[in-house]
């Protein structure tokens, strides 16, 4: 049995993470979160605001890391236009646009009293990475002269006034890497005294908590806290409890715990092959 | 000539933005070196564009190994390009509908639009999570508790990978409901709440993970601030190659 376990083809061990991903997916199997300290403290960031405060949502991700992050900026959205925060959306990342366009379809389909220019604006991609930053800390107009869609800031009454960042009320970064969160505590919230709270890969996060609770006040870190995020929501916004929509986090913890459960048995199974090999002597095998 | 130019704009580039950082008066200078970045990037796709499309072809004609996925980026690239570039599937905006090429090209039915949607976006996101196979695949075959460091690595791992999920809380509720079999929560409660696994996992992220990675930053920055001196001044000219003529 050791001999075969330890000699097991890799596309077995595929093919049981696939079984492990796709099982809990297509039961739809759901399980409760208990939300971290973190996780509140990024919620009450956005929640204790005023009700009118001013958001720069800055979405730098991708495709790639959708999956984990998409959830967490379709929870930043709802919960920042159920406050009834004014938001201004933007990327530095090029595949970043299409991002922005799934956070504005939950703001036009599920909040219709929203208007666009008065309580939303897409100001869309900004190249030049961290310099963009940089650009809108200091000059919003030098690096965008129009919204994404091409009217001018001067003809919408959120932007008409707005010069830079500075003053806005909260930074809301979801980020899958650089240019990201790192930069935008670097160049904007550190510097110009901005509160800021981000959501980012599980791979990304470790690198961030330093920062907390002087250069940022809180960190979504990966899908799991997506769904933490997603049950504080539901409990202060019963009506979100009812929506799938709004449960993208919680419905991906099941592949999760799965995929975890796997991770840790083959763990466990490849350590009793390595002391049971190790038993036995270089070289032998009974 | 050929080494003393890039050397010179590296370097006069560097302080000058260094001098903006510092320098209140020379703030606006900053901004012009991200303008001349944009403008420099901007060129740069076109290079990059035209490097990969001969390099590719090469391959194609060369009928090298593996020229069939050369030919497959070739038609990728150039198929989004002329979609995008064409506008193919973009409506006249509303309030011009006479300037047909006005609209966006990523505006919502649009073929650039089905491109990222239908082919580019699952695409990534099948790339990234292959890794999930990988990742098992690897740590069956080499996450070994060969040694006491990878003993501590391998019992942090199982603390994290648990604490990460909904098992954490269940584990954690039955050990409770198990030991308030036994004597009253309310004595032994306070105490051990934090090795709960998710509490444990918040500890290790939040304090020894914490420590270790601030430790890392500060090595690193420290890092960064010693290699660009030594790329400002000309002491690294590593990046210009290894080309000495």
């Amino acid at each position: 049995m050791i001999d075969v376990l330890s000699n097991l083809d890799r596309r077995w061990v595929f093919a049981a993470m696939f079984v492990a991903v796709g099982w809990p997916i297509l039961s739809g199997v759901r399980f409760k979160e208990e939300p971290s300290e973190g996780v509140r403290r990024v919620f009450r960031a956005i929640e204790d605001l005023p009700e009118g405060s001013t958001v720069l949502m800055a979405l730098d991700y991708d495709p790639s890391s959708q999956g984990e992050l998409q959830p967490m900026a379709s929870a930043f959205t709802r919960h920042a236009a159920e406050r009834g925060h004014k938001i201004y959306f933007m990327t530095l990342w090029p595949a970043g646009s299409p991002m922005i366009e799934r956070s504005l379809r939950i703001v036009e389909q599920e909040y219709p009293d929203y208007v666009y220019g008065e309580d939303y604006v897409n100001l869309g991609y900004a190249p030049g990475l961290e310099g963009a930053i940089k650009a809108v800390v200091d000059d919003l107009r030098g690096q965008f002269a129009t919204d994404a869609r091409g009217n001018s800031l001067d003809s919408m009454p959120l932007t008409e006034g707005l010069r830079n960042i500075q003053n806005m009320d909260l930074l809301v970064n979801v980020s899958a890497g650089d240019p990201g969160a790192k930069q935008w505590v670097q160049y904007a919230a550190t510097p110009h005294d901005i509160a800021m709270v981000t959501g980012t890969t599980g791979v990304q996060a470790p690198s961030l908590y330093p920062y907390i609770p002087e250069q940022l006040d809180g960190v979504l870190g990966a899908i799991k806290a997506a769904a933490e995020y997603e049950q504080v929501l539901s409990v202060a916004y019963p009506k979100f409890a009812e929506s799938v929509k709004a449960q993208e986090g919680l419905r991906r913890m099941g592949p999760q715990l799965v995929a975890h459960l796997l991770m840790i048995g083959l763990i466990v199974v490849g350590n009793v092959i390595y002391f049971v090999e190790r038993s036995r002597g270089p070289g032998g095998r009974r | 000539m050929k080494r003393t130019v890039p050397l010179f704009l590296a370097a006069a580039t560097g302080f000058v933005l260094i001098v903006a950082s510092f320098v209140p008066a020379a703030g606006s200078w900053g901004k012009y070196a991200v303008d001349w970045f944009n403008i420099l990037a901007a060129l740069a796709f076109v290079l990059g564009g035209g490097s990969l499309l001969s390099q590719h072809l090469k391959k194609i004609s060369d009928q090298q190994a593996g020229w069939g996925y050369s030919l497959v980026t070739v038609v990728s690239f150039l198929a989004t390009l002329v979609v995008g570039l064409g506008k193919f599937g973009v409506a006249p905006p509303t309030l011009h509908p006479d300037k047909v090429w006005a609209g966006d090209y990523k505006e919502a039915g649009s073929g650039f639009s089905w491109i990222f949607d239908y082919l580019y976006t699952p695409l990534a996101a099948t790339m990234f999570s292959i890794l999930a196979c990988f990742v098992a695949s690897a740590a069956f075959r080499a996450f070994r508790a060969k040694n006491v460091e990878a003993t501590i690595l391998l019992v942090t791992a199982f603390i994290v990978l648990l604490g990460r999920t909904y098992a954490a809380i269940w584990i954690g509720d039955q050990a409770d409901w198990l030991a308030s079999q036994v004597v009253d929560p309310a004595i032994w409660h306070p105490y051990v709440t934090g090795l709960r696994l998710d509490k444990l996992t918040e500890t290790i992220m939040d304090v020894f993970n914490t420590a270790g990675t601030r430790a890392i930053m500060i090595g690193i920055a420290l890092g960064i601030v010693s290699t660009s001196l030594k790329v400002l001044l000309g002491v690294d000219r590593s990046y210009l190659g290894s080309d000495d003529r």
